[in-house]
């Protein structure tokens, strides 16, 4: 499978198709969400408004589809690292169970959002082509590469946000997953920084510190919203680059990401 | 416009300056940013109601403006509560945990005077915070709050997110709300460490989605701790 195949740019919907995204259709949609609704129901509702708003972009579903090839990634890591035996320290297993079960769940909602248009499930080479031989048998290496995922998934799905700003629904829908992917990176983090004695890691993103260069590059930016931040209330750089998380490209993450791919 | 005086008073006193030009391109950068301030604008002129005198009522307008307005309000709330509690540690406060923190209230800090910052002239005053319901001397106290107003950052931003016109503005709520998601994950780990909690059952949904909530929820939520009165009718519209 060719990854970079299935991924078509979002970014060709043009105002055509923007104009097919029907605030009716949305408003509909909206309030058959209503107030309370079952939370394992909105896959449904989900599906139901892709298919509608989305019947005739192509782009549109290759976005949708470019998570759930990440999703599918993180998921199969867990289900791999919680299966192999004596990896995984009893005391950390309660963290990496629930990091599973959120990823579990995403692919669980993107493949029903999506249902026949959803892309199957790649097969995965987690020692990245030799990179990360022992990710299975070495614990420190697995929770570098956990680190990396996660760190990774808050990156493309915020490399995402403006693609989706024509649905408000599915913009809201991916910014929900973009934060609890934020919060096992930050668990991932510290973990790692705690196994290899580095104090430079912490949970928020100092510089462009972390374990695989290419995940961090860009990080260190300086620039919010066209204003320089040297200086700001007194704080260093490192400060001030922990309180932005920067975006990657679709480009940067295929980048990253192909050699996982089997 | 007495309203809308008396909203910018502080800062038209304290940041003469503060429509630079560098202030003044980055509100200019999109056609839909000028409009959403020549909206805002607008809308307070066109505000007939009497403001009474002393009503201290905050409005933080509408459009993009009044998003980023939002933002500001809760990173001043963050800030301020972070500040108290490096500036008052509370008893047992380990090493670790007071890195950790301090980390944090920089970060609230930077948010806070960024936001302050990119709106210029259009930012709300400082707001009069209350936090007599937190007992600083006291861990669990300190570290609910903190986990409670991190949290509510995550939902508050994941929920303003479809009301952001800009793109470039969408984009900058979305490099602060992850690390908002951050400290969230951390305060709940310090409080029950190694555990599910850093994304606990109780806040992620069964569909591994965090919160998403509207602003005037958001608004009513934090009430308690603002003295200053906040009008969020028009954020986003």
């Amino acid at each position: 499978m060719d990854i970079f195949k299935l991924i078509d740019d979002f970014q060709k919907v043009d105002g055509d198709a923007a104009g097919r995204l029907e605030y009716a259709s949305r408003r509909q949609f909206m309030s058959r969400l209503g107030n309370k609704v079952a939370t394992v129901a909105a896959p449904m509702a989900f599906a139901s408004v892709v298919n509608k708003a989305f019947a005739q972009s192509a782009g549109a579903v290759d976005v949708l589809n470019y998570a759930l090839t990440l999703e599918y990634l993180e998921d199969e890591f867990y289900k791999a690292g919680l299966a192999a035996s004596g990896l995984i320290p009893a005391s950390d297993r309660a963290l990496f169970a629930q990091i599973g079960k959120h990823e579990t769940a995403h692919v669980a909602f993107l493949k029903s959002a999506l249902g026949s248009k959803a892309i199957a499930k790649p097969n995965f080479d987690f020692q990245y082509k030799g990179a990360f031989a022992d990710v299975f048998t070495n614990y420190k290496t697995f929770a570098t590469v956990s680190s990396a995922l996660e760190d990774t998934g808050v990156r493309a799905y915020k490399g995402q946000a403006g693609a989706l700003i024509a649905d408000p629904q599915i913009l809201e829908y991916a910014l929900q997953v973009h934060s609890v992917e934020a919060r096992h990176a930050a668990v991932a983090r510290r973990l790692v920084a705690s196994l290899t004695g580095n104090a430079a890691m912490k949970g928020w993103i100092t510089n462009n510190e972390g374990a695989v260069p290419a995940v961090y590059a860009g990080e260190e930016n300086m620039t919010q919203g066209g204003v320089d931040l040297n200086g700001l209330a007194g704080k260093s750089k490192a400060a001030i680059t922990e309180a932005f998380d920067e975006p990657l490209t679709k480009e940067a993450v295929l980048a990253i990401a192909g050699p996982f791919l089997a | 416009m007495n309203k809308m005086t008396e909203t910018h008073e502080k800062s038209l006193k304290d940041e003469p300056q503060m429509l630079s030009v560098v202030n003044r391109r980055f509100f200019l950068r999109s056609a839909g940013v000028a409009t959403a301030m020549g909206a805002f604008i607008l809308g307070a002129c066109k505000d007939d109601d009497p403001v009474m005198e002393g009503d201290m009522t905050v409005d933080l307008g509408s459009g993009d403006v009044g998003v980023l307005n939002y933002a500001y309000a809760l990173e001043q709330l963050e800030a301020a509560f972070y500040t108290q509690l490096i500036a008052t540690p509370y008893s047992g406060m380990s090493d670790m945990e007071k890195t950790i923190l301090t980390d944090i209230r920089d970060h609230e800090i930077i948010h806070r005077d960024f936001f302050k910052k990119a709106l210029g002239n259009g930012a709300i005053k400082d707001l009069e915070v209350n936090f007599s319901s937190i007992d600083f001397s006291k861990r669990d106290s300190v570290l609910g709050a903190a986990k409670l107003f991190e949290d509510t950052g995550v939902k508050a931003y994941n929920g303003a997110g479809k009301l952001i016109k800009s793109a470039d503005y969408l984009l900058l709520a979305g490099k602060i709300v992850s690390v908002e998601a951050r400290h969230a994950a951390v305060i709940r780990d310090l409080l029950n460490p190694k555990s599910a909690d850093f994304a606990g059952d109780d806040i992620v949904d069964n569909n591994g989605f965090d919160m998403a909530v509207a602003p005037s929820d958001i608004l009513a939520a934090v009430k308690g701790y603002v003295k200053t009165p906040i009008s969020g009718n028009n954020v986003g519209k």
